[in-house]
């Protein structure tokens, strides 16, 4: 009996798909909108319309890269786990495919509201509460169907839940907390609402989202494919089952506390700023104790990253998650802050993270996927390509914004010898073109690659002898 | 360690805490919210519950104590206020304004959150206080300075200024890459919608009175985008009259 017989691969098959071509459409939109900041007249090109301007196009952007290929692929990843290992086919099939319909559906909404400018202006909470309410029953059919078919399992064959799925489950569960308070809001006509915080109590509820969407939907829920992907693709067991309890628990109740190091300065109270800060300190430890577990899976087996793409893909994103773990507490760290808040280099950690970190998993895990549920093997070269060329591409974003955003801190702050401010802020915004022109580079490398990873998958999959059975 | 006997599941008498997790779903999930549910209580909690939070008195240096909240009396109108009279809610052609100024994504590139550091305080004025982001729902604080901070922006260019600087920043401003919104001279401000955007900020706690919303449509006739939007930008930061020797924020 092949795998497609025995499990619901349908919907992670079309959920891996859809994250592919999600990719596509995120990293084009990245390209643009670093390209207006490198060039603005692309804002508006000749025309008198809003609907291409960074504000307009940034959220979605976001959006797109996260929920749309980051959701799509957690979702293909945590319906495809949770069957593979408790054994059993999922819970609800047919509630697997609403979740998938659903989301799609949120997907769509959000490419016609957010250039439309219906936004709530949260960051990566955009959308507008119509839409709200559906991601939270997608959301919710999707933690639904998920517990559930761990709890049917054969217990004798089972016993023990495998640590990747409680990795998806906290984030499921955290997510939901987050999304539903942080979204609570008064609406006042189909796609206008106001938030029912305001000022600096809104700003940390937004904040305690903002870095956990990171911290669960992109790290604990990415660290989940982890823990499945790479001891399978390496052949190996994890390297240590105690190792993953503690960061799991350590994750669990530390992330939560650190969006207060996005309001440091401000007008949010010094202690909770400071308190965010220091346990952000403290977040190397789990945070690098699932590097450690992941890279040291392959222990005796190194000689594998070699010939094996796909295990090149999530060894490299491990060291990008252990590199950008070590920077954000870095950038945490109050006096650093200082510095580093409100600049790009803010925005070049978050890319190491999406870029090295959730593509990289995230390619590898899709790659090892399609291999398994079609039966097939991807075209070596075409894997070899992405590979290289999405490393130099995420190589050349994160270096552009670290020059970028250092230097302005810097020009910012700077006095010249009568001790007045040394530079206007223009002076600062005209230093930057050469960086942003090497960051739209960097996008333009990554963009490529996705569409290598999308003909890859779709060449592959439409090959006569890949199993086709998928659909069942 | 309590984990011990996880890799053994039917080894050991006794079930760590972990092991009979991992064997009920259910059980684990409870632990899950738990655990991830004590930040908010300790961070969130208190800054709806501790009025310092959003300090909204001070004492002057004649050791009498001043809100910064605007004092409205009975059958005040909104037009009533003055400069440095402290923090008021917007008006409707401010209200129309911070609608466009979230609609076209401005807080994306410009924060409104003025830190205590020297250069801000040079470059951008007084550090911005809790109180005066009071009525602003949601919160404009920012996260991004890839224009500069508007949190003072109010008062410091002239009317004339911004709407030429809107239609076309880089003729005013050559380096700079902010889009061009000339579309806004064309769009004309609707009344009713602005009120009821009112009664809904009223709904959540901005203190409307009921002629400030009947009053609105009537405020805005005739009134472009463009003029809610500089209207909205001149409003920002100074609301707060700022005086020496003041203890602003501990």
């Amino acid at each position: 009996m092949n795998l497609t017989q025995k499990y619901d691969l349908g919907v992670v098959k079309w959920f891996t798909i859809m994250s592919s071509v999600y990719l596509v459409v995120a990293t084009l939109l990245g390209v643009y909108i670093a390209s207006e900041l490198a060039f603005p007249y692309l804002n508006d090109l000749g025309t008198d319309l809003p609907y291409f301007q960074f504000g307009r196009l940034r959220p979605l952007h976001t959006n797109a890269a996260i929920f749309a290929f980051g959701g799509s692929v957690l979702m293909a990843a945590a319906f495809y786990i949770v069957q593979r290992t408790n054994q059993t086919r999922l819970w609800s099939n047919k509630m697997a495919w609403f979740t998938f319909w659903s989301w799609n559906l949120v997907i769509v909404l959000a490419v016609v509201t957010l250039p439309l400018g219906l936004t709530q202006s949260k960051e990566y909470a955009e959308l507008e509460w119509p839409i709200d309410i559906l991601i939270t029953l997608s959301w919710a059919s999707y933690l639904y169907n998920f517990i559930m078919t761990i709890h049917i399992r054969d217990r004798n064959k089972v016993p023990h839940v495998y640590v990747a799925n409680w990795f998806f489950m906290g984030m499921m569960v955290m997510v939901t907390y987050l999304h539903v308070v942080n979204n609570l809001s008064i609406p006042v006509d189909w796609f206008k609402s106001y938030s029912v915080f305001s000022g600096v109590q809104d700003a940390m509820i937004q904040w305690w989202w903002g870095h956990n969407a990171v911290g669960f939907f992109l790290t604990a829920g990415f660290l989940g494919i982890m823990y499945y992907f790479v001891p399978k693709q390496a052949q190996r067991p994890v390297y240590s089952y105690r190792l993953s309890v503690i960061h799991f628990w350590a994750l669990m109740f530390g992330y939560v506390w650190l969006g207060a190091h996005h309001l440091q300065y401000t007008a949010l109270p010094d202690w909770a700023g400071s308190l965010g800060a220091t346990i952000s300190l403290a977040m190397i430890i789990p945070s690098w104790g699932g590097a450690l577990n992941g890279i040291l899976t392959l222990s005796g087996a190194w000689d594998r990253l070699r010939e094996d793409y796909i295990l090149r893909f999530l060894i490299m994103s491990l060291a990008f998650y252990a590199m950008s773990t070590f920077e954000g507490p870095v950038m945490a760290a109050k006096n650093v802050n200082a510095l580093s808040h409100y600049t790009d280099w803010t925005i070049g950690h978050v890319h190491s993270g999406t870029l090295g970190w959730n593509i990289m998993v995230a390619a590898g895990a899709m790659y090892h996927m399609i291999e398994k549920i079609y039966n097939v093997k991807l075209s070596q070269k075409l894997l070899a390509t992405h590979f290289w060329i999405h490393t130099v591409g995420t190589v050349m974003y994160i270096v552009s914004m670290w020059v970028s955003g250092i230097m302005q801190g810097l020009m910012w702050r700077a006095y010249d010898e009568y001790g007045t401010l040394a530079y206007s802020f223009a002076e600062s915004v005209s230093a930057m073109h050469p960086y942003y022109v090497m960051r739209a580079a960097g996008g333009v490398l990554i963009f490529i690659g996705a569409i290598v990873m999308l003909i890859n998958i779709v060449s592959t999959i439409r090959k006569p002898d890949s199993v086709q059975t998928a659909n069942a | 360690m309590s984990n011990q006997n996880g890799n053994t599941p039917q080894g050991g008498t006794r079930e760590s805490l972990q092991t009979k997790l991992e064997k009920n779903i259910f059980g684990m999930y409870l632990f899950m919210a738990l655990s991830v549910s004590l930040a908010g209580i300790v961070q969130i909690v208190p800054l709806f519950t501790n009025p310092e939070a959003v300090k909204d008195e001070v004492v002057l240096a004649d050791g009498t104590t001043q809100s910064l909240l605007w004092q409205r009396s009975e059958g005040q109108s909104l037009s009533d206020w003055k400069p440095g009279d402290g923090v008021r809610p917007n008006t409707p052609l401010e209200v129309a304004g911070r609608d466009i100024y979230q609609r076209e994504g401005c807080y994306l590139c410009h924060s409104q959150m003025i830190r205590p550091f020297r250069d801000e305080n040079e470059r951008y004025g007084h550090f911005s206080l809790a109180v005066e982001s009071k009525y602003d729902h949601p919160f404009q604080w920012g996260s991004k300075r890839t224009g500069p901070d508007l949190a003072r922006v109010g008062g410091k260019y002239s009317d004339e200024w911004h709407i030429l600087h809107l239609r076309h920043p880089q003729a005013l401003v050559p380096e700079s890459v902010m889009p061009k919104y000339k579309f806004l001279d064309k769009a004309m401000v609707d009344g009713d919608e602005i009120a009821t955007h009112m009664s809904g900020l009223r709904k959540v706690g901005v203190p409307y009175t009921d002629a400030d919303i009947a009053g609105a449509a009537e405020a805005v006739t005739g009134k472009t985008e463009m003029d809610a939007m500089v209207a909205y930008l001149q409003s920002l930061g100074n609301m707060i009259k700022f005086e020496n020797g003041v203890t602003y924020r501990e």
